[in-house]
């Protein structure tokens, strides 16, 4: 396989300083998305490997692919073109119910809006997880982690922005996932309220050892990440390795 | 510029359209499916006016110009014999337009291809010339002449029914003598539009025919020389119909007058109104139902198209379109689904329409009877739809003229759910979040829940009270037919005979059991009310035709008194115990007061019983008959036959089994036909609501969905979550629809019960099986579609997008 000469080969770099094993290799991985006439390619072969427990922040300008490549490694999506493993195991090749059983079992994910079912409260949003899932904690628990054990039988419409985004983490932590996946977690949120939602991810990353993906266009919480992913036009441009990790609340934007 | 694109450029100004309305015929592509349903709803409640209202003007208007082209009399009356001198006193009654005399004789008829005898109804006419009252429409060949006594005229059904034409004969047993019978002329009567022999169930126009024969030829033949049995008359505008009844009585009295009768208790007059109540009944109680739906329907999804647009909305208005701009876009959507319902529904209308005619004219007998478009029915439906229309749409055209454009690009506020008593239920029964999810949207929109539920429910409801006058039929036929009537065939007389006359009965071929009937015409006095019928004389421990108590338990006659239908006693308003006056109308017309000593089940016709022997004594007169109910050997029921044929004195036959074949071909031909039509409507109905609520369920839960499938839910969880609100609500609606459709038969009852009819409301079990079954079945296949839906959720796209 021959990556681009200006793509940047993401296997080698910081692997070495991981003892987690790989969760995510991504060989390759190409999506084209055909609206009749113009194809317009989200991404272009990109190579990439997620190790056990470690926080990783995607950066880059909208357009730039990395929401694609989230929603390929979650198994919303399939690639046009490449592989990937997921623990050896070769992803792309689900079908889907495969790749249902797979987000069912494996994944957590945070949605910029939040996502949660109206009709439901708190508890019972998280409970909607938990009732599937294999080894999951009590609802009470997820939403104690998140410091939401006071606001459990809320319905979404009682609570704030940031307080059901921060349901909305403990939904996602609740079945104990070996992945979560967050995209832009923050985008609708003012800066305190912000750090309160990366704080619960944080801790979330740090107690249940999960490998954390979070999508920003906000630089400035690529400092709480282990590794920075830079994306442009499809590529990977850059892969930083941040040997100072600061806590959340340390960070301004 | 060149002429070619210059041509170009003109052709894209004429047919420019607006951007506005370019979104417009978008919506409605996109709305395809939902649209359709709701303007099928439309049309069905259309089409059902229109073919109700157009069926019952057609009828009106083919009786008033037949009725008042041959002249149909307003009066009636029947008597034994009497003068022709006598006529200038009837004439001279206070309010007589015109009147004319006649014999009227039922006689035996011999039939070429047919063993069993049919019945002729011989009415004379003057020779040459048509009857001035009650005439007759020639549609083939040529009034009688005079000096030529076997001429007839038959009527058109009769030739039909049993292939006769021109120039062939009838063999009729007249008087005791075998007679042949030239056919002259083929013809049709405003007095048999309905042609139905007394005693039947139905018409049976192979059985009985209305032959029409010369005056002085049939009064030559029954003795009736210089007299006549029968008189009909016109009245003046300003006659007192009761007054000229009365004298018309009076005169007739000492002739044996069997009692006159106004227009409205003429046989066939009376069963063409009833049927025509039974229409208009129909028609102002089916098609509203049907737009009420229809507007329902549209409410909801007019509704839900403003609430997704409303950032649109805020947009268009922010640009500087006028509200009434951008609420009219919502105006034209309505009319386009609600026009192209009523196109749907006139031209489906008009088609049905014909079919209920193409049934009617089996039945009625008119000249012409064509199923006509009437322009006020067509303009009551286009009023009828607009009022659905803006009933329907109206809220939600206003929702999105009055929406400001700086509230509606605001993201709306998130649906507000509630804790109620259930969640503690949940909690405590652990029930699944999936579930909870289904419950709490059943419960947050109570009344939308509430009307999908009725919506169903209607379709369920639509289908029992079209279906149970099915049950109600079969339930009187086999009472009829099975417990009452027992008898192969009766033979009836044309006068009274000693009953010796059983005894021969009993000795023809094929006779296995035999039971005496003697009828007498009365009226019955109770207080001011006054009911024409007759009593019919019961031997004890009767084994053919019997007497059911209101349980359908066979009772004996009443040894002194009188055993009255449910129907007549509620006419007369008495009950067990009271007494009624008796007025005989026949031979010596006693008149004696009688106790109503037992209620008894009769669905046909205000009748009363007595036993045999008590009528004997009643009419002072030794043991007599009029006629005898006959059980025969079904193998050797032709040779019978042929003896009854040249039976003398025999007034008519009439066949137990063929009254009941002729019942079971009319049930076949037109209810099957107008069930057929109300079981594809109902399915229009269930269908229309089970899909438009479950796709703006899906609508306003797409998201929720997709996060769900985005959790880690299968395509099948979640589609459980979406169709379990529409289970939940079927579920209700199917239960709720069966005690509606019970209501609504109910109320349709009324047309159950007629002075010729007292049908009960029966409902069979099956019949409820039937209609859940159609409106389940439906809301299943609606089901499978919407699910198809959910499996095509595009998760990404919707996680992408705000609320």
């Amino acid at each position: 396989m021959t990556p681009p000469d200006h793509s940047f080969d993401s296997h080698s770099e910081g692997a070495a300083h991981h003892t987690g094993d790989e969760t995510f290799r991504a060989e390759g991985i190409s999506k084209v998305y055909e609206t009749g006439e113009t194809k317009v390619h989200a991404l272009r072969g990109v190579d990439l490997s997620l190790y056990e427990g470690e926080l990783v922040v995607l950066l880059g300008p909208s357009g730039s692919g990395k929401s694609t490549l989230l929603n390929i490694l979650g198994g919303l999506d399939q690639p046009s073109a490449g592989t990937l493993y997921f623990r050896g195991r070769e992803v792309t090749a689900f079908n889907p119910e495969e790749l249902t059983l797979f987000r069912r079992d494996h994944i957590g994910f945070v949605f910029q809006f939040y996502n949660l079912i109206p009709s439901l409260t708190a508890r019972e949003n998280v409970a909607l997880v938990t009732e599937i899932a294999q080894n999951p904690m009590t609802p009470d628990e997820a939403l104690e982690m998140v410091g939401l054990g006071h606001r459990m039988d809320h319905f979404p419409a009682q609570m704030s922005g940031g307080e059901q985004q921060r349901v909305a983490i403990a939904r996602a932590v609740a079945k104990k996932p070996s992945v979560l996946l967050c995209d832009e977690p923050t985008g609708a949120l003012d800066s305190k309220t912000g750090i309160v939602v990366l704080q619960a991810l944080a801790r979330a990353n740090a107690e249940l050892n999960t490998t954390t993906a979070v999508i920003t266009h906000n630089a400035g919480i690529a400092e709480m990440a282990d590794r920075v992913i830079r994306f442009a036009d499809g590529h990977i441009v850059s892969v930083e390795r941040n040997e100072n990790r600061r806590p959340p609340e340390d960070l301004t934007w | 510029m060149s002429s070619l694109a210059h041509h170009a450029l003109t052709w894209s100004m004429s047919v420019k359209i607006s951007s506005l309305n370019r979104k417009l015929l978008r919506d409605l592509w996109r709305l395809k499916s939902q649209g359709l349903a709701i303007a099928s709803v439309v049309a069905a409640g259309i089409a059902l006016m229109v073919a109700i209202f157009g069926s019952v003007a057609a009828l009106t208007l083919s009786m008033d110009a037949f009725y008042e082209h041959y002249r149909f009399a307003d009066v009636f009356a029947s008597l034994k014999r009497a003068p022709n001198s006598l006529e200038t006193r009837l004439r001279a009654i206070d309010g007589v337009a015109t009147l004319e005399t006649r014999i009227v004789v039922s006689v035996p008829l011999d039939l070429a291809d047919m063993a069993e005898p049919a019945t002729g109804r011989l009415i004379s006419v003057p020779e040459g010339r048509n009857p001035t009252i009650n005439g007759i429409d020639l549609r083939r060949g040529r009034l009688v002449e005079r000096g030529r006594p076997s001429e007839v005229i038959i009527s058109e059904p009769f030739a039909e029914a049993n292939d006769l034409t021109l120039n062939d004969t009838v063999s009729a047993t007249i008087n005791g003598k075998k007679r042949k019978l030239n056919i002259v002329g083929i013809a049709l009567t405003p007095e048999y539009i309905y042609a139905m022999a007394p005693g039947e169930l139905m018409p049976d126009d192979k059985r009985f025919g209305v032959l029409w024969m010369g005056r002085e030829a049939l009064a030559a033949a029954f003795d009736l020389d210089e007299a006549f049995n029968d008189v009909a008359a016109t009245l003046r505008r300003d006659a007192r119909p009761e007054y000229v009844l009365e004298r018309l009585d009076d005169i007739l009295k000492p002739y044996g007058g069997l009692g006159a009768y106004a227009r409205k208790d003429q046989m066939s007059h009376f069963f063409l109104i009833n049927e025509l109540t039974q229409l208009e009944a129909m028609g102002g109680l089916m098609p509203p139902i049907f737009l009420a739906v229809a507007a329902f329907l549209l409410n909801i999804v007019i509704t839900r198209i403003v609430t997704t647009e409303r950032e649109q909305i805020g947009l268009l208005k922010a640009f500087g379109y006028t509200d009434w701009e951008v609420g009219r876009q919502y105006l034209k959507l309505i009319i386009v689904l609600v026009g192209a319902g009523l196109l749907m529904g006139l031209v489906a209308g008009n088609w049905i329409g014909q079919a209920v005619m193409d049934l009617y004219n089996e039945y009625f007998k008119f000249p012409l009877l064509a199923y006509r478009v009437e322009p006020s029915v067509f303009l009551t439906a286009g009023l009828v739809s607009a009022l659905a229309g803006a009933v329907g749409g109206l809220g939600a055209v206003r929702q999105a003229v009055r929406l400001s454009p700086a509230v509606a690009m605001s993201p709306p506020m998130p649906t507000t759910f509630k804790r109620t008593g259930f969640s503690a239920v949940f909690t405590k029964f652990k029930i699944s979040q999936p579930t909870r999810m289904i419950f709490r949207h059943v419960t947050r929109w109570p009344a939308r829940t509430g009307l999908t539920i009725i919506g169903i429910a209607f379709a369920v409801a639509i289908l029992v009270s079209s279906l149970f006058f099915m049950d109600t039929v079969q339930h009187v036929i086999s009472v009829i037919f099975f417990e009452k009537e027992r008898q192969t065939l009766t033979v009836s007389f044309v006068e009274p005979r000693a009953s010796t006359v059983v005894e021969e009965v009993r000795h023809l071929p094929g006779v296995l059991a035999t039971q005496p009937v003697r009828s007498v015409s009365v009226r019955m006095h109770k207080g001011t009310l006054t009911e024409r019928t007759a009593i019919t004389g019961i031997v004890s421990h009767a084994n053919l035709n019997r007497l059911l108590d209101t349980s359908i338990n066979p009772v004996e006659p009443p040894p002194g008194g009188l055993a009255l239908s449910e129907h007549l006693a509620r006419k007369l308003g008495v009950g067990i115990g009271d007494m009624v006056r008796v007025e005989v109308m026949q031979e010596r017309r006693p008149v004696k007061d009688l106790p109503v000593t037992r209620i008894v089940e009769e669905y046909m016709g205000l009748t009363a019983y007595m036993n045999l022997e008590a009528i004997n004594r009643l009419m002072l007169e030794g043991p007599t008959v009029t006629g005898v109910h006959i059980l025969a050997d079904r193998n050797k029921v032709d040779a019978l036959y042929h003896r009854i044929k040249n039976m003398p004195a025999v007034a008519g036959v009439s066949l137990t089994t063929a009254a009941l074949d002729s019942f079971q071909t009319t049930m076949e031909s037109t209810m099957y036909v107008m069930v057929g039509i109300f079981v594809a409507f109902a399915t229009l109905i269930a269908f229309g609501v089970t899909y438009n609520s479950s796709r703006i369920a899906l609508s306003e839960r797409a998201r929720a969905l997709a996060s769900l499938r985005v959790l880690g839910f299968t395509r099948a969880e979640v589609t459980y979550i979406l169709l379990g609100e529409l289970g939940i609500q079927t579920l209700i609606a199917l239960p709720v629809g069966c005690v509606l459709g019970y209501g609504i038969a109910l109320l349709m009852s009324p047309s159950l019960n007629t002075d010729m009819y007292s049908f009960p409301l029966i409902i069979a079990d099956s019949t409820y099986g039937f209609s859940v079954t159609v409106v389940a079945v439906s809301a299943i296949i609606c089901g499978l579609m919407v699910r198809q839906r959910v499996y095509k959720l595009d998760l990404v796209s919707v996680l992408k997008t705000r609320e």
